[in-house]
């Protein structure tokens, strides 16, 4: 099939059929923010941080598939304050104490908010009351940092395809529990790649944390998406 | 002409903002030669003299002398600043914020290993200040006019704000002196 012509904030594009607008954008060069989406892993489009404006319409750039001539805005103001407004919410939504989680400089929500300059939200703190659970043997849930992107819950998987980690409840009363008895039978490999699917503290690997130290983590020198835009992307 | 004039207090904060303050190395020098420090810990002057440029606000709200503190630092400042986590959002003293404070006390004083375990009681003397039923970010209390986040946030964007700010220039925040830990 021919190869699918958009533009981005007026830079002539060219990506395949079918290929979302993230992805499309990915190989284009041009970095579009995500934190739900996941390479490999279905869309949902929940966390709306890739919200870009396509013929006036806000759509979430991670499910929407190209269309011939679609002219994409991405970094127009108002939606990268809409953007930054979102990455607020989140914080302000959960328990986010930056100094002292073990994904700080690792963190996809913090790297986010450091390209966002998010100095202060502008909304009011909210502290919920949320749980911790260490039970299983070589993971910690911390429900504080959980931003219920799901990246977990559709990524996770045991031996026999059924799922590690699963949304309990709806709406702002959602939480992420472990299935306990999988949880316990766990291996090395799928422990860190729970932890590591997880953009936010909220899946740790017991017994490992702080091993990297301050200065050569992921985000302590370049912004998050800097790979993308210099072309040197997965 | 007379220098510009800064003050500086530590709330609900650990002093290590302070201590990161302290950090500029030789550039202290240079701070002197820039600046005159009104009321502060670090020359110990207790009450505002004079009118402030600069206000540096450590640590968040966590009762009520903070507040009573950081709405005289607002009254006496005409530029006012969030320095470190906690101002910005509470930090560490506000792991407390989701737990009644009651029970907190409860925890601290009258539950948890004591020396002493026939004399509890939770302190109540009306020389002490009444502590808040949440630690308040200083954003939520005052007006801020700008926020310098890291915990500590480095040297370098302490001076960089400071001297900015007493020249009148805008701050250059670079990603590198952006951080959250």
């Amino acid at each position: 099939m021919n190869d699918v012509r958009f533009m981005i904030d007026g830079k002539e594009c060219l990506g395949k059929p079918g290929q979302t607008i993230v992805e499309a954008a990915k190989a284009n060069g041009v970095y579009i923010p995500v934190l739900c989406h996941f390479e490999g892993l279905k869309p949902v489009g929940s966390c709306r941080i890739c919200t870009v404006r396509v013929g006036g319409r806000f759509m979430a750039a991670c499910t929407q598939p190209l269309i011939e001539g679609m002219a994409v805005e991405n970094t127009a103001p108002d939606l990268e304050d809409m953007r930054k407004s979102l990455i607020e919410m989140l914080f302000v939504e959960g328990n986010h104490l930056c100094p002292s989680c073990e994904k700080s400089g690792n963190c996809e929500l913090q790297a986010l908010a450091y390209r966002y300059q998010v100095l202060a939200p502008r909304f009011p703190y909210l502290w919920p009351r949320r749980d911790i659970d260490a039970s299983a043997p070589l993971l910690m849930l911390d429900g504080n940092r959980c931003i219920q992107c799901l990246r977990c819950v559709r990524a996770c998987r045991a031996k026999d395809g059924r799922k590690v980690f699963a949304a309990v409840d709806r709406s702002r009363r959602v939480k992420i529990e472990v299935d306990k008895k999988l949880a316990a039978h766990l291996s090395e490999d799928q422990a860190r790649r729970a932890m590591d699917i997880c953009p936010v503290g909220a899946i740790l690997r017991k017994e490992t944390g702080f091993a990297v130290p301050i200065g050569r983590r992921k985000y302590d020198a370049v912004p998050i998406g800097s790979d993308v835009e210099k072309g040197t992307g997965r | 002409m007379s220098k510009p004039v800064i003050a500086t207090a530590s709330l609900a904060g650990c002093f290590g903002c302070h201590m990161s303050l302290l950090d500029i190395d030789e550039r202290i020098l240079g701070l002197i030669d820039l600046v005159e420090f009104n009321k502060s810990p670090i020359d110990d002057i207790k009450t505002f003299t004079k009118p402030v440029d600069v206000g540096l606000i450590e640590g968040g709200c966590c009762n009520s002398e903070n507040v009573e503190v950081l709405r005289s630092f607002r009254k006496n400042c005409k530029v006012l600043v969030s320095v470190g986590e906690c101002a910005i959002m509470g930090g560490l003293p506000a792991m407390r914020n989701g737990i009644p404070i009651r029970e907190c006390l409860e925890e601290a004083y009258l539950n948890s290993p004591s020396v002493d375990p026939e004399d509890r009681t939770i302190p109540n003397d009306e020389d002490l200040p009444i502590i808040l039923d949440k630690v308040y970010p200083c954003h939520e209390v005052v007006k801020i006019d700008h926020f310098l986040p890291g915990c500590p946030p480095s040297a370098d964007l302490i001076w960089e704000a400071v001297t900015a700010l007493v020249e009148g220039r805008p701050l250059q925040l670079t990603y590198d002196l952006i951080k959250f830990d």
